[in-house]
């Protein structure tokens, strides 16, 4: 068995119909692999959230998770607007969408401050014009 | 108490739920935002809301939730119905208020244990 488990998903900015399948595939191979619920739990808030901060801001992204035996890691490396402003995004309740994107749910300003606080690690950098990189990890033990 | 016994004490429609109407809800949640809907829902709750759009699906396939309560009369689009029949995910309407139709499962015992927990003494 080799010491790490690794998938990588393609996701569409706009692709509202898919939003959610990497997070919803993810969740099925942590089941499989009987990890511990909780964990699940906190794997799937931070990828759900970070694939619809994606399809609603960004062109596309790559998100790579990788399962070694002591941690989970979640990488989104997206081409997008960027974000001019980190601290102010990571706000509890601050929110770029459109009133569309709220009608319909979205737009909380809840997405990154969920993120990091299911994640033992969270790292984001950012580009403007070119993308966000997130980068976040969840300790197994 | 199951989603089928939840949907004949409420008179509920069903909108999609061909599987999965056993299961025991653990409780109830009420939201339209579904960042909120993801942070703080538990496993096995009843998710009560006005968003009929495609991506309350997978809020509820990720939680882990019991079902889907539409209120307001308003009613699943299209592709809603045809993602939960993929996924499993029963989804049921009433024409209830979301206080009217939390109120009747609280009336029915769903959520009263926590309630009875939370309480504060006076």
């Amino acid at each position: 068995m080799s010491a790490s488990f690794s998938r990588s998903f393609t996701i569409e900015g706009r692709d509202f119909l898919n939003a959610g399948r990497a997070s919803t595939q993810i969740k099925t191979i942590l089941k499989e692999l009987s990890v511990d619920p909780a964990i699940i739990r906190r794997v799937a808030i931070a990828s759900y959230e970070a694939e619809m901060n994606v399809v609603m801001y960004a062109t596309r992204a790559k998100l790579k998770f990788t399962m070694s035996a002591s941690a989970i890691n979640l990488e989104i490396d997206d081409e997008g607007p960027g974000i001019p402003d980190i601290t102010l995004a990571m706000q509890e309740g601050y929110s770029t969408a459109t009133s569309q994107m709220r009608e319909l749910g979205f737009g909380a300003g809840m997405g990154l401050p969920n993120m990091k606080k299911n994640s033992d690690e969270f790292v984001i950098e950012s580009a403007v014009s070119k993308g966000t990189r997130l980068t976040m990890t969840i300790y197994i033990n | 108490m199951t989603v089928r016994e939840i949907k004949q004490q409420l008179g509920l429609f069903l909108c999609w739920g061909d599987e999965k109407l056993e299961h025991k809800v653990t409780g109830g949640y009420v939201g339209d935002l579904l960042s909120d809907v993801m942070a703080n829902s538990k496993a096995g709750n009843v998710w009560i809301t006005m968003q009929t759009h495609v991506n309350i699906v997978a809020v509820a396939v990720l939680k882990e939730l019991a079902a889907i309560i539409i209120v307001n009369g308003r009613h699943p689009a299209e592709e809603t119905l045809k993602k939960a029949a993929e996924e499993k995910v029963p989804i049921l309407s009433s024409t209830l208020s979301a206080f009217d139709v939390a109120g009747r499962l609280y009336f029915l015992g769903v959520g009263k244990a926590r309630a009875d927990a939370e309480r504060i003494p006076d």
